[in-house]
């Protein structure tokens, strides 16, 4: 990671994480040897299509991933505040979790106990890491429901999330998870499972509170527009290991990796008038058989014999802050020009 | 809650235990053989068993017995128990609260043993406890209770002396018992019978809650909770039991027919005294009032337990509370 | 009892060869490697396999005549021993050897009557899913009807009937009586069918409902169907030898394996072995139908957690 001094140190830094999942089918490499940086403060999206691992990695920050199929292998390192989240005992990883380090979920609905008031299960943050009584906390999540944006939460805070919408549903996570004022927001796809209008609410929202708490934002989605608008910087997940890292500005610019570029070039847009949308031609390959050398070079327009035999590293690109997991990096001529 | 669901839902109730009424008079009366058949090597004056059908009704047609029976029942009056000389209410009288106090005891222990055991199965899952533990506890569901039943008295009545055999008191000592010397000797008899049901019907209801909540705990919320800090213990014991409690109602108001025809059998094992023996001996003798009035009670057990665990889901579950209403 | 045990160890092999072959020939299927991925299943395969062998070689693999009773004086409720490895009961017949024919009533009894009840209750759960309307409430009270009253006490009515009631009518009795759960199981399919638009397709092309119905409702209602079938049989397995044991089952000089518990009863005390091992069998055997049961479910449709 190319850093200048003046770069403040990351608040959470990922190194080398796999995490596999076994299956009858095979080993599934979900995440194979990621490694990203969260600066303090900062929004970092992470971008990718189904299957890049984007969700696993965040799961594994703070061990969700389910024992008997997955397993986080040893030799991975997630360093916050100085302490291995992976080698931290039971108790220790528990009081990090929803503490200084909280997740939102896809699925909002969903993600909450249907059994149990909204009120009920924000509170239980609350009661949790700060040994609030039952009526104290109660107040503190009403309060908190407030600061979210849900009107009327007095009245709220008594229902069923059943009786609520998806973006009411998706707030209440917020609040849970902003409860003890964490450092750092993992969000997973927050605005994926909702309507477009409620999407920006909730996107604005997330910004609002990263700016009043100082928090940093790990914001996982599919979506290049949510991430236009939201990241301060991104990295781009395929097939299990991140294939580039850059300013957002720098990304939409001029992307390195020819991934990316599919990516980009995939959004339809307005001006662009009536044409073939363009895809990136093949499909992301069963994580229990990565291709060899260059894990895109099956569905890449510029590959030759190199990309197919060797795995390329992050290589540094032009831009401070930029790399990408490409030859082209090295080799810049390789390059083709892009189809008329 | 609605009150025009549950109306509907004890009409429809009420419709089917009068169908089985009527269906199983009409079934016991074309019965082949009837109450007064005498034993073939004792023959009996044929004119004394027309006077005995005539003076119970049981020479007219059937549709005429039928409306007596319903004009009977409607009075309380459920008919005479022949092979019995006693009326059907005074034998029942005494075998219902009998089998009721034997499936009553048998099915809180078979709910709590099985909650217990379950949650501890899912708890562990498949680790060595669970694995152990899920086949003993699959044996015991697949055993007949009858057979366990004799297994235990074998072991703890012939054997060790601990329990007594079977009925549901000491006949003759009881009588000269002060009032908690009784209890107590009833108690003492109804723990081995109690125990065979109780056993069988846990290590189901055991089996079902580990299904129940190894299922919600693949379910997000958890891993929202989880995600908030909240302790293992917490997580399975509050976050999802309470969501896989909710069948747990289902299946204990379901439990009542398996109870029913366990203690058909448990009962002849242990000599005691309840319904199921009632029907058995009913059933041999063609005693078409007691059989009819066994099938009533027994589908009214059934329909009645059915109806409560419905209710008190839709009490429990606050999403049907909301449909229902 | 040389040549008996020979064949006792060659119907082991068999079964365990038998087990294996089916295990290697049903490789390529996914639901079948999930099967035999469950220790549980597998060996509850390999025990009613065991028993379907047995019973099928009883006259070679039974030591004695089952219906002998050699020294009715002598010979009564002696204990396990070399001669007579689970004993002998109140008539001195070999307990063993009227185990291993009993199995043949039993399980037999249990087989025949599930598949009774599967035809009854697949057929009438299709009719009532398809026709709906009427048809389908009328049918459907009948299992309302059906379900509220406890199987043994429809048994029992039945029983009345005839005073020692023919094997095949008990297998009938039992199949009659337990349909109803299936019908519900099926009509859920066949509902979820009928709003489909290819059903309206079929129709359209003049198809009839009885060929939708077996070509298409068949097929995706086969594995529940299968693992309701392997459940049950152990039910009524458990149901038959509970008639028996009271006397209103297979009848005697019959062996099944509820009477053989019944005939124990009497000299519990001083022989339990008469009871003990006719029962146990009982355990052993419809505890392998649930194992097997148990494993087709997980195996037809996987769920990650599932052990």
């Amino acid at each position: 990671m190319s850093e200048t001094a003046a770069t403040p140190p990351p608040v959470l830094s990922i190194r080398d994480l796999k995490t596999y999942f076994v299956t009858g089918a095979g080993t599934a490499r979900a995440v194979d040897g990621v490694s990203l940086d969260l600066r303090p403060g900062e929004t970092l999206g992470i971008v990718g299509e189904s299957g890049s691992g984007k969700t696993v990695t965040s799961l594994s920050i703070l061990r969700l991933i389910p024992e008997p199929p997955g397993h986080i292998m040893p030799g991975s390192l997630i360093e916050f505040e100085g302490r291995n989240l992976l080698t931290l005992s039971p108790a220790e990883l528990r009081a990090v979790r929803g503490n200084q380090i909280a997740m939102v979920f896809q699925e909002p609905m969903s993600s909450l106990n249907p059994v149990f008031t909204v009120g009920d299960q924000i509170a239980e943050v609350a009661r949790v890491h700060l040994g609030l009584s039952k009526p104290e906390a109660w107040i503190r999540a009403v309060d908190m429901l407030n600061q979210v944006g849900v009107p009327d939460a007095d009245a709220r805070a008594y229902e069923y999330p059943h009786q609520l919408s998806g973006g009411t549903c998706q707030r209440v996570m917020i609040a849970m998870a902003l409860m003890c004022r964490p450092k750092i927001l993992i969000a997973d796809e927050p605005t994926t499972a909702l309507d477009v209008t409620v999407q920006a609410q909730i996107l604005e929202l997330l910004e609002k509170t990263q700016a009043d708490m100082g928090m940093a934002v790990m914001l996982i989605t599919h979506d290049l527009g949510i991430v236009a608008g939201a990241a301060d910087r991104v990295v781009v997940m395929y097939a299990g290991q991140v294939v580039e890292t850059s300013a957002t500005r720098d990304l939409f610019a001029a992307p390195l990796h020819p991934y990316t570029a599919g990516l980009l070039a995939s959004v339809p847009r307005l001006e662009s008038g009536r044409g073939v949308l363009k895809g990136i031609p093949g499909s992301v390959p069963p994580a229990t058989d990565w291709p060899p050398g260059c894990r895109f070079h099956p569905r890449c327009p510029h590959a030759w014999d190199r990309c197919r035999t060797e795995e390329p590293p992050l290589l540094s690109g032009p831009r401070p802050g930029q790399s990408a997991r490409c030859w082209l990096v090295q080799e810049p001529a390789r390059r083709k020009p892009p189809a008329p | 809650m609605g009150g025009a669901w549950l109306i509907r839902r004890i009409a429809a109730a009420a419709a089917i235990v009068f169908a089985v009424t009527s269906l199983t008079f009409v079934a016991i009366h074309l019965a082949p053989g009837s109450p007064f058949l005498p034993p073939p090597d004792r023959p009996v004056d044929t004119a004394v068993v027309a006077r005995l059908n005539r003076q119970f009704g049981l020479d007219r047609p059937l549709p005429a017995q039928y409306v007596l029976y319903l004009r009977n029942l409607s009075r309380g009056n459920l008919g005479y128990a022949f092979s019995r000389g006693q009326s059907v209410r005074d034998a029942l009288g005494t075998a219902l609260p009998n089998t009721l106090l034997l499936a009553g005891t048998a099915l809180a222990l078979d709910l709590g043993l099985g909650l217990v055991l379950g949650v501890i199965l899912a708890a562990r899952a498949r680790r060595t406890t669970d694995v152990v533990l899920s086949n003993v506890t699959l044996f015991i569901y697949s055993v007949p209770a009858f057979w366990l039943g004799l297994v235990l008295v074998f072991v703890f009545a012939d054997w060790l002396h601990w329990f007594p055999p079977g009925f549901t008191s000491s006949p003759g000592l009881s009588d000269s018992l002060p009032f908690l010397g009784q209890v107590g000797d009833r108690l003492h008899h109804l723990a081995l019978p109690a125990l065979t049901l109780g056993l069988v019907g846990a290590a189901g209801t055991a089996r079902y809650q580990r299904a129940a909540l190894l299922e919600t705990l693949g379910r997000e919320f958890v891993r929202t909770a989880r995600a908030k800090g909240v302790r293992e213990r917490r997580v399975l014991l509050v976050h999802a039991l309470r969501n896989s409690l909710l069948p747990l109602i289902t299946l204990a108001g379901l439990s009542l027919p398996f109870l029913l025809t366990g203690s058909v059998l448990i009962e002849s094992v242990f000599s005691w005294p309840g319904m199921g023996r009632l029907a058995t001996d009913a059933v041999l003798a063609r005693d078409h009032a007691l059989v009819t009035a066994v099938a009533i009670v027994a589908s009214a057990l059934v329909v009645t337990g059915s109806l409560l665990a419905d209710v008190l889901y839709a009490a429990a579950d606050p999403r049907i509370r909301e449909r229902a209403a | 009892m040389a040549r008996p045990t020979l064949a006792l160890v060659g119907a082991t092999v068999v079964t365990i060869a038998a087990v294996e072959l089916l295990r290697r020939r049903t490789q390529a299927q996914g639901s079948a490697r999930r099967f035999f991925a469950h220790p549980g299943g597998v060996w509850g395969l390999r025990v009613l396999m065991f028993f379907a062998v047995m019973a099928a070689l009883a006259p070679l693999i039974a030591p004695y005549d089952p219906a002998a009773q050699p020294g009715i004086v002598t010979l009564q409720n002696a204990p396990p021993s070399w001669a007579h490895p689970l004993g002998t009961d109140a008539y001195s017949s070999d307990i063993w050897s009227r185990l291993i024919y009993g199995g043949r009533v039993s399980l037999g009894v249990a087989l025949l009557a599930t598949l009774v009840a599967m035809t009854v209750g697949v057929t009438i759960g299709a009719v009532a899913g398809y026709a709906r309307g009427w048809i389908d409430a009328v049918l459907m009270r009948l299992v309302d009807i059906g379900l509220a009253v406890p199987r043994i006490f429809m048994l029992l009515l039945a029983v009345a009937y005839w005073n020692r009631i023919p094997l095949t009518l008990l297998v009938l009795l039992l199949g009659l009586t337990g349909w109803f759960t299936t019908s519900r199981l099926v009509r859920a399919e066949a509902l979820s069918l009928r709003g489909r638009p290819f059903v309206d397709a079929a129709r359209a092309l003049g198809a009839s409902p009885a060929r939708v119905l077996i070509r298409h409702l068949l097929p995706a209602a086969l594995a529940p169907i299968i693992v309701s079938a392997v459940l049950s049989v152990g039910n009524v397995m458990l149901l038959e030898a509970g008639l028996s044991f009271l006397g209103f089952g297979v009848q005697p000089p019959t062996p099944s394996w509820g009477t053989m518990v019944a005939d124990g009863q009497a000299q519990l005390a001083l022989a339990p072995w008469t009871s003990f091992f006719p029962g146990l069998t009982i355990a052993i055997v419809v505890m392998s139908w649930n194992a097997v049961g148990d494993a087709l479910r997980d195996a037809f449709d996987p769920r990650p957690e599932h052990a």
